[in-house]
């Protein structure tokens, strides 16, 4: 028998703006997992990625998610992040004024401080940030501009995994992280991601198109249509969704969900 | 001692002036005494401004035009004034110490100035020397509204600097203006001179007892010969219950560089008008600000940029920040005169109100009378940036510790351009909002 | 500037194409403003009680008032006892029953104008009301939209037929006490359009007035009433032209706009009075006092303008946004040439929660043109979640116009989100040259460039209106560089 999930999802329900986006998800990933959660545009994936980091404006009006044995959704954003979660963000915000090294510190000792353990005094500090900068090929003056600001949409998405690499998540959702990456910044991201697999963490990975799984092979691939998981398979499910589109995966969750509805009539 | 109006303000002012004059700095000067008891014809002609001049449409002074004022003869040199003074002053520049419109040398600290530099008392210099301070006075018109009036009446004393062509002033100048006493009145006026070539820094900081009323009432010109170049630094602390008035105008010659920052905490009710003229070829002039509010503050600013001469270079950006139920009011004027081409102006102003009952009304305005010119103003309202919360909230800070981050994030703009280590540290000091003590 | 404007400067300013006279016999009040001429004006059209009324009152508060001069025009003092208040085409009693009964010679005149009045003639649709000097001359389509119980009348006839309505509505947004010239109006307005969208009714074709002032010394006083009840939606177009006279006229109007729930009011306006000459000399003097009132929820008010006319134009088209999650736009474009003068701008007064409000101004100066944007946005403290964009933008042709940019944004709601943003340029000369070097004219060119400078705001005209719009702006442009 297996151990309890890390992240359970039952029957979520989310509606935006009163219109409902997720109908019914259902999902469970384990420790030491990585999932791709695919589906065509307005399919309801970064609205998953939103409601697991606790977005406002993601309303839930149904189902629940569970993550490490505990009711997420009743944690304010920061305590999720601090439990572990970290979401790549698909557009990080840029924060005029505020260093990106001093959010990556902040950041990082309000963890160590919830875990119980010491804040890491500035030196130690950069020592750390430095080796994962080699990691993600990026340079160090990034690290005294000011957070996203004036980043190229690469540099973004690099600078989110360098966030995630110090970090140290349990559970990292990646939120379209390989749109508008060329093949080099791809190639970067995906290294810094593989060296982040470990027994320990799970990761989701949202994505529109196959190419990321190219370099990172997930364990399970979703599709996501309707609001709700069409499918699920083998890492070998990516490769046929390139084959033959999402039409046919819409289709068939349309066919099951007017089963559902003439079910209860 | 103090000579107290039994009046209202307006009134008060009046009849308190003829015993008052013949004892006002250089009194024996004849011009001096004329340009004194012109001011006080226009003031009465003038009175204090109503809400129906434009230039007060949103600040009512009627809070001061209900109060009695009185003028301070002579200063009494406590152990609580001796502490407010260490407690404001600033390593590394020469200070010179103003209490209640007098100033105090026994409080001030001279540092050796190069040759061709006069920084010292403007009253003591017209009694001992004779200056030819007349054209700083002489503009009869400057008087635009009866605080400037009030202040070319009653002036008492203030800075006086002089600056020889290529005098590199390298240390800062702090004037340091402190009220002490409730119910007074103190009208401080400096002149700064600064000739072709030279260049000067001067902190000019205003700051006064809590819980208290009293009116400052300042007024500071400064010429820019050519090529001359000018950092000032109004830091207005006054007590959170003073009524503070003030008007820094610049005149800069050809190629010169004026900067200006503004920085505005205290007072009940405090406004400053800071204009600059540039009045010849290849002007520069870049002026920030930053006012906190909270409580019932109301803070106004109102800044012109008066590009008379072509090829002029302007850069403006004021922040606000409003907490509670403080109002800021932000007038930005800039004029672009015929024949003043290729000027460009760039002008900006942010408000950020914090709380239900935060206020502010702002009004960016461009003039312009020439055609070949680059200029842009902008102007927003907001709270913080949902966005940007979340996005700190997502990474594990804390909700109120990201808003103070943003908060100060936002302020500290103002601080761009602020050379002087110890002002850059007490500003620090002062900005709004915290860095969260983690980091 | 270079070779290309020594062209340009060849280019002669084309005369106003509208300057026309129409020699009219015509039917008049004596010159000057008395009680007894209100008396007059409400006699000839026959109003009733509650009408003479509401004129007397306006007149005796307007005697208490002054003439404001607080915008950035100037001009010679108006002699209000000089002006003729009142001039009816003579001919019918009241007006003329049908197209058959109008004066063939003002026909002519409207055809001269481009007016489509002859049904048959009509450009499919485009209901017109054509208000002549003071009095509404015809109205056309108006069987086809009684039908849907659209009223579309002169403002007489609503008096007469609709008076519950008019008494409702008229100084509801812009009271009698509103302002100097808003004021005047009120007691000596002599006719206008009416219009009035019953629940539901999208109106399905353009409603449009046609003003033009004839006759000499006549100010022209006209009102407009719009009403968009429950769910309607009504677009109207307003055009305005006037003889070249070398005195100046008066034109002082008001127009007042009702949006209720989730109604819609879309008005544009092509202002084309008579500018004056080179000189500076003649012109009409356009006063305007223009407000909206999106009254309940989820309503909305778009003013579009065109002002490429009048000596000197004065109007701030408003919307009070009152209704929760209603919306006000302002579109305009201001274009002043030789020694034309324009202040205007717009109100968006946030009242409602969720209310939007969306600025977008274009000024354009030439020659000793001056130009100036005065905006208000208020926000209100009970307007949680308000959120105002503003941007203008100001073109400088030649060195001796003016542009000036006045907001005012009061915000007492700290959900509000406020941004103004405006910029200063002017027409290159290497974009000229550029032009020029790909073989177009410098005349051409400016007029390109104007006209994408202007392309946001004329893209929110009614076709129709668009063309004219541009074309105009050609023509008053003419001569402007040098």
């Amino acid at each position: 028998m297996r151990e309890t999930a890390m992240l359970e999802i039952r029957n979520l329900h989310v509606t935006v703006d009163d219109k409902p986006i997720l109908r019914g998800l259902e999902l469970e990933v384990h420790a030491g997992e990585v999932h791709a959660i695919m589906g065509p545009n307005g399919s309801g994936k970064s609205t998953l990625a939103h409601v697991l980091a606790g977005r406002e404006g993601y309303v839930v009006t149904q189902g629940e998610v569970r993550y490490m044995g505990r009711d997420l959704l009743a944690l304010a954003p920061e305590e999720r992040a601090r439990e572990g979660i970290f979401l790549a963000f698909q557009y990080p915000v840029e924060i005029p004024g505020v260093a990106n090294i001093y959010l990556l510190k902040a950041a990082l000792n309000a963890m160590r401080r919830h875990r119980g353990e010491a804040e890491l005094d500035a030196v130690d500090f950069l020592a750390l940030v430095k080796g994962k900068l080699r990691l993600m090929d990026m340079d160090e003056t990034l690290l005294y501009r000011a957070v996203n600001e004036g980043f190229s949409g690469g540099e973004k998405k690099r600078n989110e995994i360098l966030q995630m690499a110090v970090l140290e998540p349990r559970l990292a959702i990646l939120d379209e992280t390989d749109s508008g990456l060329d093949i080099d910044a791809l190639k970067v991201v995906a290294n810094g991601v593989n060296a982040m697999r470990g027994r320990e963490r799970a990761m989701i990975l949202v994505t529109h198109y196959q190419r990321l799984l190219d370099y990172i092979r997930p364990d399970r691939v979703h599709v996501l249509a309707q609001g709700r998981i069409a499918l699920s398979g083998g890492p070998d499910l990516a490769q046929e969704l390139e084959r033959r589109g999402y039409a046919w995966v819409e289709a068939e969750a349309r066919g099951q969900q007017a089963g559902a509805a003439g079910g209860q009539r | 001692m103090r000579v107290a109006p039994a009046e209202p303000c307006v009134p008060g002012f009046l009849s308190a002036y003829p015993a008052l004059a013949p004892r006002l700095p250089g009194a024996a000067v004849p011009w001096l005494r004329r340009c004194r008891d012109e001011a006080m014809e226009r003031f009465a002609a003038l009175g204090l401004p109503t809400s129906r001049d434009e230039d007060w449409k949103y600040t009512s002074v009627a809070a001061i035009a209900r109060r009695a004022f009185g003028v301070a003869a002579a200063v009494d040199l406590s152990d609580e004034l001796h502490a407010m003074v260490s407690r404001h002053a600033m390593v590394g520049t020469h200070r010179m110490v103003f209490v209640d419109g007098h100033f105090v040398p026994g409080l001030s600290q001279a540092m050796p100035l190069p040759a061709g530099a006069w920084v010292g008392s403007l009253a003591q210099a017209l009694d001992t020397r004779a200056v030819d301070a007349e054209a700083f006075f002489a503009a009869a018109d400057e008087a635009t509204d009866g605080f400037a009036a009030l202040n070319a009446a009653f002036w008492s004393d203030g800075a006086w600097m002089d600056l020889a062509a290529g005098v590199a002033l390298e240390v800062p100048v702090h004037l340091l203006f402190v009220t002490t006493r409730s119910d007074l009145a103190v009208f401080p006026r400096n002149l700064i001179r600064v000739g072709a070539g030279a260049s000067a820094t001067v902190i000019e900081h205003h700051v006064g007892p809590e819980g208290v009323a009293y009116l400052g009432d300042t007024v500071t010109r400064i010429v820019l010969g050519r090529g001359a170049r000018v950092a000032h630094t109004k830091l207005q602390q006054e007590g959170r219950k003073g009524f503070h008035v003030a008007a820094v105008a610049a005149e800069q010659g050809q190629d010169s560089s004026f900067v200006s920052h503004a920085f505005a905490f205290g007072g009940q009710l405090a406004r400053a008008a800071i204009a600059t003229r540039l009045g010849a070829e290849g002007c520069d002039a870049r002026l920030s600000g930053l006012y906190v509010g909270s409580g019932r503050q109301h803070i106004d600013h109102h800044t012109c940029i008066d590009h008379a001469s072509p090829r002029g270079t302007s850069r403006e950006l004021y922040k606000g920040v409003l907490d509670e139920a403080a109002r800021a009011v932000f007038n930005g004027r800039v004029i672009v005169r015929p024949d003043a081409q290729r000027s460009d102006a760039l002008q900006s102003n942010r408000n950020l109100l914090l709380s239900e009952d935060a206020e502010v009304d702002t009004k960016p305005q461009l003039e312009i009378w020439a055609d070949d010119v680059k200029c842009a103003h902008g102007a927003t309202v907001g709270q913080l940036d949902a966005d940007q919360l979340h996005y700190l909230r997502a990474r594990g800070i804390g909700e109120g510790d990201a808003r103070a981050l943003l908060i100060r994030a936002f302020a500290a703009d103002a601080l761009a351009g602020i050379e002087h280590g110890p002002l850059r540290v007490r500003l620090e000091s002062l900005l709004p909002g915290a860095l969260p003590e983690a980091a | 500037m270079g070779k290309g404007s020594v062209q340009l400067d060849e280019l002669i300013s084309q005369e106003y194409r509208h300057g026309f006279y129409t020699p009219l016999d015509a039917d008049a009040v004596p010159r000057g403003l008395s009680e007894d001429v209100i008396r007059l004006i409400s006699a000839k059209k026959q109003e009733p009680a509650f009408m003479l009324e509401w004129r007397l009152k306006a007149f005796r508060h307007w005697l208490t008032m002054s003439e404001p001069h607080w915008a950035t025009v100037h001009h010679p003092p108006i002699d209000y006892q000089d002006i003729v208040y009142y001039s009816a085409p003579r001919g019918k009693g009241d007006g003329p029953k049908s197209l058959a009964e109008v004066d063939p010679e003002l026909l002519r005149t409207y055809e001269k104008l481009g007016v489509p009045l002859q049904e048959r003639e009509l450009l499919a649709g485009v209901a017109v009301d054509a208000v002549f000097d003071s009095v509404s001359v015809a109205t056309t389509f108006k069987d086809k939209l009684a039908s849907l119980g659209i009223v579309f009348c002169s403002f007489s006839e609503a008096v007469r037929d609709h008076p519950d309505l008019v008494q409702e509505y008229l100084g509801s947004v812009v009271p009698y006490t509103d302002n100097f010239f808003a004021t005047l109006n009120s007691a000596v307005f002599s006719d206008g359009s009416f219009c009035y969208i019953p629940p539901g009714v999208r109106c399905p074709m353009e409603l449009s007035t046609y003003f033009r002032i004839n006759a000499k010394n006549t100010g022209q006083f006209e009102r407009t009433l719009i009403i968009a009840d429950r769910g309607a939606y009504v677009s109207y177009l307003e055009g305005c032209t006037a003889p070249m006279r070398d005195e100046n006229q008066l034109h002082a109007a008001v127009v007042e706009l009702i949006a209720r729930e989730g109604a819609e009011i879309k008005y544009s306006t092509v202002q084309n009075w008579y500018p004056g000459d080179k000189e500076g000399k003649g012109g009409i003097y356009n006063f305007v006092t223009k407000r909206g009132d999106c009254r309940e929820a989820n309503s909305k008010i778009s003013w579009t303008q065109v002002e490429t006319g009048s000596a000197i134009t004065w109007k701030y088209p408003s919307v009070i946004l009152r209704g929760d999650n209603s919306v006000g736009e302002f579109h305009s474009v201001a274009l002043t040439n030789h020694w034309q003068q324009a202040d205007t701008g717009t109100k968006m007064i946030h009242l409602g929660r969720n209310t939007r409000s969306t600025i977008l101004s274009k000024g354009i100066s030439a020659g000793h043109g001056s130009n100036a944007y005065r905006g208000l946005v208020k926000v209100a403290k009970s307007a949680a979640g308000a959120r105002n964009y503003t941007q203008c933008d100001s073109l400088l042709l030649g060195d001796r116009c003016a542009a000036h940019t006045f907001p005012y944004i009061e915000v007492k709601n700290p959900t509000a989100r406020v941004e103004h943003e405006a910029s200063t340029s002017r027409i290159g000369e290497d974009q000229l040259f550029y032009c020029q070097s790909r073989g177009i004219s410098a005349e051409d060119a400016v007029s390109l460039i104007v006209s994408g400078f202007c392309k946001e705001v004329f893209k929110q005209l009614p076709m129709e209106f668009a063309v004219e719009a541009q074309k105009l702006l050609g023509v008053s442009l003419e001569g402007s560089i040098g």
